[in-house]
């Protein structure tokens, strides 16, 4: 998977919910959905549903609970997509 | 403690006018906001025909950012936070900044129930094996307290944040609850309404209990006939009234506009006894409840200039009149003006009280007496009661010192408060 274009495609989808707007413009690997995007947690399942919807696969609960940070859901989608 | 307890700040969204300019011009011209619902026909509804507010998208995205509106399928919550953050920005309050709430505001915000499209969203889901995929606001959409959650985020409520549920009485009980916390002291504002969800869905029940009129199909404007000999029954109305209720100091310390004072009210249940029931009102408790919040309110029955009645279109409205002549030991020529906001917005259910209470409170300080539409042909045991006059058709304007406005609810509740015209500077 290209990691460039992952990230992108991550932006679009975390950006209703990120309250912090610089962090969204310098996502990269690193960067943690709550610290840094300021994402409330509550809405970490809608990430993870809207995810789960552009790449068409199923997060199970465990993997969900470590989806925490950008490098995190690439190791997962690309996992998920390898599988399929 | 006893503080004195004003209205500084009005919000409705109502089916004949989003916004207090629209609905003040609406009930003035006597506009009914009552429309032919395509999705109740559609589910082959006897009663084709509602009261639904127009909140377009545009309007919506003033008071909820994107990510709220993304997921947003609960009307009621739209109407009510509409209608509460419009009576908090009348009321020139702004929302404080910064970490710390503002503790001496608060809310009563009543509901029926909560959200009934999204938790219909969420019994298909569930159904489907799909609880995981409910999202993260189907429990705040659907929780009977989630329209004074939001509204208690939006506005930094640092008070009590809660809501009341009574039936048809919602509204009335919301507001009578906050004067009494002003009163006493433990607030100095506390924002006080109620909303109901619109559509199929909510109505469908009294639909089921023929409740609802299924005669006025073809002539949706004139199907909400309150005191007419033609009322069949009620239309379904939704949407959401608001007051921001504000102790008398504080309002003058703020040089608040004042629309008018709570002098207080009733609020009992005839306990489903001598001829009360679930969802009939036992009327030696509607009279007690009228006689009780006269003397609350520490005035003379004399002296009410005007009634906004409950009044819902149904057989119970000349027993309604009757109840209030006997009250009031007033009838005749001597009866106050009679006013049914119904006949033009429908029965709105847990939002009637506030927004019929928004109507009294623009009345009083601005001096008129709505015209009651649909009742051309007037009840004859009403008429027989109250000389017709008094139950005004066309527009008057009037000076109105004193406002006596009641609810009634299934489960045999009812409320009653009285309204006072606050002498403008």
């Amino acid at each position: 998977m290209d990691k460039v274009a992952f990230i992108e495609q991550l932006r679009e989808i975390v950006k209703p919910y990120a309250k912090n707007q610089a962090a969204l413009a310098n996502i990269n690997a690193s960067t943690d959905f709550i610290n840094d995007l300021k994402i409330n947690s509550a809405n970490l399942v809608d990430v993870v549903l809207d995810v789960e919807e552009k790449y068409d696969i199923v997060i199970q609960n465990e993997e969900m609970e470590r989806m925490l940070n950008v490098q995190a859901a690439m190791d997962i989608v690309e996992a998920k997509l390898s599988e399929k | 403690m006893s503080n004195r307890v004003v209205i500084t700040g009005l919000g409705v969204v109502s089916p004949n006018g989003v916004g207090v300019a629209a609905f003040r011009e609406a009930i003035k011209k006597g506009i009914a906001g009552i429309r032919y619902e395509a999705q109740m026909a559609a589910l082959q509804f006897s009663c084709c025909i509602g009261g639904t507010p127009d909140v377009p998208v545009a309007l919506q995205q003033q008071y909820f950012d994107e990510l709220e509106l993304k997921q947003l399928s609960s009307s009621g919550i739209i109407y009510g936070v509409i209608a509460g953050m419009d009576a908090w920005a009348d009321a020139q309050l702004t929302v404080p900044e910064g970490d710390s709430p503002d503790w001496d505001s608060g809310t009563i915000f009543g509901a029926g129930s909560s959200g009934v499209d999204k938790f219909r969203e969420a019994i298909y889901k569930v159904d489907e094996l799909q609880v995981r995929r409910l999202g993260s606001t189907a429990v705040t959409q659907t929780m009977a307290s989630g329209i004074s959650a939001y509204l208690g985020g939006k506005l930094g409520l640092g008070n009590q944040v809660t809501t009341n549920s009574s039936a048809c009485t919602t509204g009335a009980e919301s507001v009578l609850l906050a004067y009494e916390r002003i009163k006493h002291g433990h607030a100095k504002r506390m924002l006080a309404g109620s909303t109901s969800d619109s559509g199929p869905y909510i109505w469908g029940g009294f639909d089921a209990m023929k409740v609802s009129t299924f005669k006025h199909n073809d002539q949706p404007a004139r199907g909400s006939r309150p005191m007419s000999a033609t009322a069949s029954g009620i239309v379904p109305g939704s949407g959401a009234g608001a007051l921001l209720l504000e102790s008398l100091d504080s309002a003058l310390a703020r040089g608040a506009v004042i629309y008018a004072e709570v002098l207080g009210g009733n609020i009992n249940s005839g306990g489903q006894r001598n001829g009360g029931s679930m969802t009939a009102p036992n009327s030696a408790a509607v009279q007690r409840c009228i006689r009780d919040a006269v003397q609350a309110a520490g005035i003379s029955a004399a002296d009410i200039d005007l009634i906004n009645g409950h009044l819902t279109a149904t057989g119970k409205d000349a027993e309604e009149v009757r109840n209030w002549c006997e009250a009031l030991q007033r009838s005749g020529k001597d009866f106050p003006y009679l006013n049914a906001l119904k006949s033009m917005v429908g029965h709105c259910l847990s939002a009637s009280g506030s927004i019929e209470l928004v109507a009294t409170a623009l009345q009083l300080k601005e001096g008129f007496v709505f015209p009651n539409i649909n009742c051309e042909d007037l009840h004859p045991e009403i008429a027989a009661l109250v000389d017709p006059e008094r139950i005004p058709q066309q527009l008057l304007y009037k000076d109105i010192h004193l406002a006596a406005k009641a609810s009634f609810g299934f489960g045999d509740v009812n409320a009653c408060i009285i309204l006072k015209q606050y002498p403008q500077p």
